[in-house]
């Protein structure tokens, strides 16, 4: 785990009294109710490749420490995988935080783990065209989109001929009713 | 018996081997799986990563067509089960926010472990069984997203799962015990940074065979493709061979039932199984 020091290193802070207030709202979450005992940082999978850990990203919000949590690794490279929210003794979903976070970082335009970002925009492109996932599609979108044409192929290669992955795309009957949800959240 | 049925993408993608195995397997124990109308994806994880709005309501849509067909609802993938579970919540507190209609919420939502390990179920399951999987030793993995958090999934021992160590025993096979039951492989990290679905699932490997596992088994696409496809690669980056086939239980629950054409399913893995079950005589030519 990286020294705490390492945080106050970086530029220099501008807290925003705001921001606290800010996820805890998007986030339905009491976020102020953290007293740092990092239960979530010690059960967490993914803390060898965050550059924050999960309980110093409720520190940053209770401090309003919006840029750099917003620009940080940890928020994309968090798996969801829901173990800091199974154990937080103060009954806080650490997990739908981080959802909060990375929507809020994307909004911003300051994400830092843009390859992420592009796949997850490439699946939900397959939804609101198709009203499910086409691997094959999605996959192409997402290379093409970070011009990563060569890493993972090998594995994609091996998917075709194995027949795990679908080319042709039919989808849903109610296409459009799938396609109203996506335009209703941009309405709002 | 008959269940709705909630494929999900995996399923009729990627994962065909698990829509196929549990299609055969609820055949042979008389379980009609009524595949959900018109269903739609449920986002899996970019929805919710990118708009929580949106997530909840692709799930909910296919909630309000299983509330009108009020049957069980069966769903094999880990994260659709969890995201489903998620929006059902919601709809419970607020229908009309979501769906803007009522919503009944008797739908009673079972994942594939918790599904089979019911007592009536695990019964038929044991009396179905016509070749034992004996000595076949493989350890229980059940990832993260069938469990946690409990108060979404309703998980009874989120920590410390059993439900699928006792299917694997029902057919047969030797459980070993480890502690990585809910250990998380990477999720939807491996096109995007697959260095950390190889540490992670790396560090699943080591502890299965420290375990003495032959096998890991599990009931989420998503594991078994971190896990199936990433073998090769682990060998190339940290010098470790591992050989170790990844199933899906209903693969060899099906096996078990005596099955017909289960080598369709032994192809589509980047593990092959087959000479770990030939070792065992648990394949071979009587079942070409
Ligand atoms: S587990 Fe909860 S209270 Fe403890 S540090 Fe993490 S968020 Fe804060
Ligand atoms: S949900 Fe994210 S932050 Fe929480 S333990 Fe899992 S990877 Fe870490």
């Amino acid at each position: 785990m990286p020294d705490e020091s390492t945080i106050s290193e970086k530029a220099p802070i501008s807290p925003e009294a705001t921001f606290l207030a800010e996820v805890q709202q998007r986030s339905g979450e009491t976020v102020s109710r953290c007293y740092q005992c990092r239960k979530c940082t010690n059960g967490c999978p993914l803390v060898f490749a965050m550059d924050v850990m999960p309980n110093q990203v409720m520190r940053m919000i209770q401090m309003g420490m919006r840029d750099e949590l917003l620009r940080s690794t940890t928020i994309w490279l968090c798996a969801s995988c829901q173990t800091c929210t199974a154990r937080c003794p103060n009954d806080i979903d650490i997990a739908h935080v981080m959802d909060a976070l990375r929507q809020m970082s994307r909004e911003a335009g300051v994400a830092a783990e843009q390859k992420i970002v592009r796949f997850h925009e490439a699946v939900l492109d397959s939804i609101r065209r198709y009203g499910r996932m086409f691997e094959l599609g999605m996959v192409g979108h997402y290379k093409l989109a970070t011009l990563d044409l060569f890493g993972g192929a090998k594995i994609g290669i091996e998917m075709v001929k194995k027949g795990k992955l679908k080319f042709l795309p039919g989808g849903i009957r109610a296409k459009r009713e799938v396609r109203e949800m996506f335009e209703r959240d941009q309405g709002e | 018996m008959e269940v709705s049925y909630f494929p999900g993408c995996s399923l009729h993608g990627m994962a065909a081997e698990y829509d196929e195995s549990l299609q055969a397997v609820c055949e042979t124990l008389d379980i009609t799986l009524r595949e959900l109308a018109d269903w739609n994806c449920c986002g899996a994880s970019s929805a919710h990563f990118l708009d929580d709005e949106l997530a909840v309501r692709l799930s909910a849509r296919n909630l309000t067509i299983a509330d009108r067909e009020g049957r069980e609802l069966l769903i094999p993938c880990a994260a659709c089960f969890q995201r489903l579970k998620h929006a059902d919540k919601e709809l419970r507190k607020d229908a009309a926010r979501w769906v803007g209609q009522p919503y009944r919420g008797k739908t009673a939502i079972y994942h594939v472990n918790e599904f089979f390990d019911r007592p009536e179920h695990l019964d038929a399951i044991r009396r179905k069984v016509v070749r034992p999987l004996r000595g076949l030793a493989g350890v229980a993995y059940y990832g993260c997203l069938s469990q946690r958090p409990a108060k979404v999934t309703d998980s009874q021992a989120p920590e410390n799962p059993t439900s699928m160590d006792r299917l694997m025993r029902a057919v047969g096979m030797e459980v070993r015990p480890w502690s990585y039951k809910t250990d998380c492989c990477g999720a939807s990290l491996p096109l995007t940074r697959p260095d950390v679905v190889r540490r992670l699932s790396g560090k699943l490997f080591e502890a299965a065979e420290e375990a003495g596992a032959e096998c890991l088994v599990t009931d989420c696409p998503m594991c078994q493709s971190n896990l199936d496809t990433q073998q090769a690669d682990i060998k190339a980056e940290q010098g470790k061979q591992y050989n170790l086939p990844v199933f899906y239980i209903t693969e060899l629950m099906a096996l078990a039932f005596g099955h017909g054409r289960v080598d369709r399913w032994w192809k589509r893995h980047f593990v092959s199984p087959t000479a770990l079950l030939q070792s065992k005589g648990l394949w071979g030519n009587d079942h070409a």
